[in-house]
């Protein structure tokens, strides 16, 4: 069953994003960033956190939950340090994604020629 | 007086397309006219380390067959006349620093081949040059590099979207008699309807080149039908049928005797897109095709119409739209290698 | 240079000759692929969860890592651009698109040198991502808070 929510959820916010190409004809750059602001906001609500809980990996693998991670890193830090915390935390929870986005594309760049 | 009307050169009875030479990259190999091309890599690359390299290789490659070919070396040559579609000309700029011929870059993105054909042809008539050599160059990663993403990024192009070829061609031009003489140029205006897409150039050219077919028909007095073919250099499958419709507008039937370049270098099941564009695309066809045809005397006359979308990144971001070019040249078939 | 009426007028006109995006097909390719993705990351959190000391709420972190390793690899070999160009959206928007945006610009500057050329790119298209995710959660975190401790 997970499997399958997952499947239904993360493809229906892929979906969108093809609308949003196809139709109102944004480049892959605008969506996925148009993405992170809205699973920020999601998360603002606390919405997106029940999404996590129903759909697993349907909503923690599609770049919205990479702006989801970004503001709960914040609002944990902020309980700690109140207002400063804020900017402290943003990327408390997405290091492991950003840390290894750098090691992988930097080690992959070094190793593999552009095939074209 | 060799001008005719206001754009239109009407060359002399004396320059001659003497020799060409093509060099392609592996689906262009693989495309319908594949094997009409002098050389042929199987590798992208080329053999060379990048892909700016491999784009300098091909050029150079097309222009030691096209000497080859005449049995000429760079020393008897006045003039290189090149141009590629990268910044600052940077293939011509270094093929020229290697053969060491006093060097013009021209530039006009796709319509670079015949605007350097034209040019050429312009300087051996009015008697500034006695050979000239006039070559261009694409190559699909190094456009797809400058002009939109990493060739490795997984961005989703749209069917109207061209792919550039992978190609490069060159062309002898002189006084001394050969089978196919240059008759004619038209040089164009830059024309833009307002299209924005660069994905999408073959609506942004089509304008262009029929403001430069229709003006070469009326400036030289001849009908569509007086030229076996006309041939436009990269519209498309988006942008053929769109220059058919605006020509048939002013009255000029080109439905039997046009054929588009980009759709002419690959086959239709080749994952091209709407077809073929970059300079290579109209310079491998014409010079390793089309002009064996006219040496055969399967055709005897046939119109070269070059477009180029003078499109610049940049410029699109700055929400401009993509101003267009067309460059046609005239070339005739002889009977016999002279007149 | 034309005028807006001249624009307007030919874009009219080409309407009709220029090729619709298969709307459907577009979707139907986006959700298998982007779901399908989502499906290995559902698979890769079950392992974590399971084979290592991760719960719930942690498992994203190595699933994330993972999924970037493998299509940091799809993209050196030049394969994650044809997945790309079928699935559209569907191997965009997923984390995996993220890491094939560092990837595939870190690797096409790979001629201009490592410093110059590796990493001053490697952020080239991807950042953007990161600024807006940066700034919005600033703003976001700022307004939630600012309204919890006002409450």
């Amino acid at each position: 069953m997970d499997y399958l929510w997952a499947f239904l959820v993360g493809g229906a916010i892929c979906v969108v994003g093809q609308l949003l190409i196809d139709i109102f004809k944004l480049t892959p750059a605008h969506v996925t960033t148009s993405f992170v602001v809205l699973g920020a906001l999601l998360d603002a609500f606390g919405i997106y956190d029940n999404l996590i809980k129903f759909a697993g990996a349907g909503a923690t693998v599609p770049i919205t939950s990479f702006g989801h991670n970004l503001l709960h890193g914040a609002m944990a830090s902020a309980e700690e340090h109140g207002f400063i915390g804020i900017a402290m935390g943003i990327f408390e929870l997405t290091s492991a994604g950003i840390s290894s986005a750098i090691l992988f594309g930097f080690l992959v760049a070094l190793i593999f020629k552009p095939k074209g | 007086m060799k001008l005719q009307g206001r754009q239109t050169w009407k060359f002399g009875d004396q320059v001659y397309l003497n020799s060409t030479g093509t060099a392609v990259g592996p689906m262009e190999s693989e495309g319908p006219l594949g094997s009409l091309f002098d050389v042929r890599y199987n590798d992208l690359h080329c053999n060379e380390k990048n892909w700016e390299l491999a784009e300098r290789r091909l050029m150079e490659d097309s222009i030691a067959s096209c000497l080859g070919k005449a049995k000429l070396t760079n020393e008897d040559i006045n003039f290189f006349l090149a141009g590629d579609l990268l910044n600052q000309v940077v293939t011509a700029n270094y093929v020229a620093r290697g053969n060491e011929i006093p060097f013009l870059g021209v530039f006009g993105a796709c319509s670079t081949s015949m605007e350097s054909l034209a040019v050429g042809a312009a300087l051996v008539d009015g008697g500034f040059a006695q050979r000239v050599v006039a070559a261009v160059s694409s190559h699909n990663a190094t456009a797809e590099r400058q002009f939109r993403y990493p060739t490795e990024y997984g961005g989703q192009k749209p069917d109207t979207a061209t792919f550039t070829v992978t190609g490069a061609g060159a062309a002898l031009i002189s006084s001394e008699p050969s089978p196919i003489r240059i008759a004619s140029a038209t040089i164009g205006k830059v024309q833009d309807l307002g299209i924005k897409d660069p994905f999408d150039m073959g609506s942004a050219m089509a304008p262009a080149a029929a403001d430069t077919i229709m003006t070469h028909l009326k400036e030289t007095g001849m009908a569509p039908g007086d030229y076996d073919l006309i041939v436009t250099g990269d519209l498309s499958g988006v942008g053929a049928p769109i220059v058919k419709m605006l020509l048939k507008e002013k009255g000029i039937d080109v439905s039997n005797n046009h054929r588009d370049c980009g759709l002419m270098v690959y086959r239709p099941d080749q994952e091209v897109f709407a077809g073929g564009s970059g300079c290579g695309c109209s310079a491998v066809v014409t010079y390793g095709h089309l002009v064996k045809e006219l040496m055969s005397g399967s055709l005897k006359r046939i119109l070269v119409v070059a477009t180029g979308a003078l499109l610049n990144p940049t410029m699109i971001q700055q929400k401009e739209s993509i101003p267009t070019i067309a460059h046609a040249v005239a070339l005739e078939g002889i009977k016999g290698g002279s007149n | 240079m034309s005028n807006k009426e001249q624009q307007q007028e030919y874009a009219q006109k080409i309407k009709p000759l220029q090729p619709k995006p298969p709307y459907v097909i577009n979707c139907l390719k986006a959700y298998l692929v982007g779901g399908l993705i989502c499906v290995i990351g559902e698979a890769l959190m079950k392992f974590y969860m399971t084979y290592f000391n991760f719960n719930e709420e942690t498992a994203g972190n190595p699933t994330a890592a993972t999924l970037i390793l493998i299509a940091a690899l799809l993209t050196g070999i030049g394969v994650y651009d044809k997945i790309g160009q079928f699935g559209g959206a569907g191997s965009a928007v997923p984390v995996t698109g993220f890491a094939n945006a560092v990837t595939s610009a870190a690797l096409e500057h790979k001629s201009e040198g490592i410093v110059l050329g590796i990493a001053t790119n490697l952020f080239k298209l991807a950042g953007a991502v990161i600024v807006f995710g940066a700034v919005s959660a600033y703003i976001f975190g700022m307004i939630r808070y600012a309204f919890k401790t006002l409450m």
